[in-house]
């Protein structure tokens, strides 16, 4: 019988919750890293029992976490007696090292600042190689890993694309978002804050800035900078990979030529202000969000937690309320923590600050709780199983 | 042997308990000893230090019997307490909510 993981990072660990296809009563592991900050993890489309996870605390650093039983046992990629050239063990899965000169980004105050690395934000597995993983990190950077993340090589060219110009989002200045062409495996998009979108068409050796018709008036001194608009979330249709999807800090954004231009579909979006947005697994042309009242208050408008779905491809938004907190609500949903999953009756998923998980096994429809009092939720991802 | 405290999160990465204990060739210092660490529990590289600059993560401190070596250089000889294994040397992370 098929069935579904949902992967959920928190400030204070890993839960996995496994359901069947049915996604009526659910089983809840975890914590995994109890008391880690875990800000995602993901597993390969190719192999689901193979899971990357992002273990991070401001006392020890990085750590990457791999398991290759879908999550029941974890182990730290290259943490063995293998030793390197200099005769040490290589223990190098948690080692990010930014190729070459280090150089500036731009800081608050609009000052030059050296990268630094702090964390991995987002893990995404490649699309046909269980053992090839990239890695995007806070200072704003995207690695790879060909070797099932024992070891990591930035991708320098895109710190290349006016990388001096970029500043950090009240988040830090991280790399959060990461779409691989399924069409195309020389190209790769990925999100900024704030920075903006960029895209690669040669495997990730050059970059260019694509956020052309982003319009960022409120937070810039520019109305439309080639870079520094702050992305919050990328969204595809793997049907159809030049369509993206883009929550950006204010405006829901939409492209039909892979990030060449944008238009604005916030449409009668009670607030165009929020964190994630997500594609319809069987619907292209149906797309969520969950509004979050401004950049000053991030809580729900009105204190009702609604999702917002488009059937339109944007524009007109529907509010999606049953089964969620209609008064007296002030969580948030962050940029990752919003998935869906491709069963028949489409699944989706989101997290909340206040520890939620809510499913709808009906496209959003109807809503339930599949756990109330998680730590802060940062991540979800939802593997559909055979 | 000399004896090495860990906090509890390092001890968990490392699947060991309140102390380890390791085999470190004369002389003693703090850095052979971190070293020594690291070459026993590759997992623990990077937490403690940085991977290439070999600096003391800032929330990170260093005991030896009641000694703050957490700011002197990394070839100071450690105390005998520690070189005998009296003394566990002790790797804190520092206290914070949240």
């Amino acid at each position: 019988m098929s069935g579904v993981r949902v992967l959920v990072g928190t400030r204070k660990g890993a839960f996995i919750l496994t359901s069947t296809e049915k996604r009526k009563r659910w089983k809840v592991s975890g914590p995994h890293f109890a008391g880690w900050e875990i800000y995602h993890l993901n597993g390969s489309p190719v192999d689901p029992n193979r899971l990357y996870a992002s273990q991070s605390s401001g006392w020890f650093g990085q750590v990457i976490q791999r398991s290759n039983d879908g999550g029941q046992t974890w182990e730290t990629p290259g943490g063995g007696p293998e030793q390197g050239p200099d005769g040490m063990p290589r223990g190098e899965s948690n080692k990010f090292v930014y190729e070459g000169e280090v150089g500036t980004h731009q800081w608050y105050d609009g000052t030059q600042h050296p990268w630094e690395f702090k964390r991995v934000w987002q893990l995404k597995p490649s699309l046909t190689d269980p053992d090839t993983v990239y890695a995007g990190v806070e200072d704003a950077a995207l690695f790879r890993s060909s070797d099932g993340g024992s070891s990591w090589q930035e991708l320098p060219g895109l710190r290349a694309a006016k990388g001096h110009l970029w500043q950090p989002g009240a988040g830090g200045m991280c790399l959060h978002t990461i779409l691989l062409d399924p069409t195309n495996p020389d190209r790769i998009f990925v999100a900024i804050s704030a920075a903006g979108a960029f895209r690669t068409d040669d495997g990730g050796q050059t970059w260019r800035p694509i956020n052309n018709g982003l319009k960022s008036s409120y937070e810039l001194p520019e109305d439309t900078p080639e870079v520094g608009h702050c992305v919050h979330n990328l969204a595809m249709h793997p049907s159809r990979p030049n369509v993206l999807f883009m929550q950006k800090h204010w405006d829901v954004n939409r492209s039909d030529d892979a990030g060449d231009s944008w238009h604005e579909i916030s449409g009668n979006l009670p607030s165009d202000f929020g964190f994630p947005i997500g594609v319809h697994a069987h619907e292209p042309e149906t797309i969520y969000v969950v509004p979050i009242k401004s950049d000053s208050e991030h809580y729900p408008p009105d204190g009702k937690l609604r999702v917002y779905r488009s059937r339109s491809g944007g524009n007109e938004w529907e509010a999606l309320t049953k089964g969620l907190p209609q008064k007296d609500c002030y969580v948030n949903v962050l940029r990752s923590a919003l998935a869906v999953d491709s069963l028949e009756s489409c699944g989706i998923y989101f997290g909340t600050t206040g520890g939620q998980v809510y499913a709808s096994a009906d496209s959003g429809d109807s809503w339930s709780a599949i756990v109330h009092d998680l730590p802060p939720v940062l991540s979800v991802e939802v593997q559909t199983l055979p | 042997m000399i004896r090495v405290a860990l906090p509890y999160h390092l001890r968990n990465l490392a699947h060991v308990g309140k102390e380890v204990e390791l085999h470190v060739a004369a002389p003693v210092t703090l850095g052979a000893v971190l070293d020594a660490v690291e070459a026993q529990y590759p997992m623990l590289r990077g937490t403690i230090r940085d991977h290439v600059t070999h600096q003391r993560r800032p929330f990170i401190r260093f005991f030896a019997c009641g000694q703050d070596l957490s700011h002197g250089p990394t070839d100071t000889p450690l105390p005998e307490a520690i070189v005998t294994g009296v003394e566990p040397f002790r790797v804190v992370g520092a206290m914070a909510g949240g």
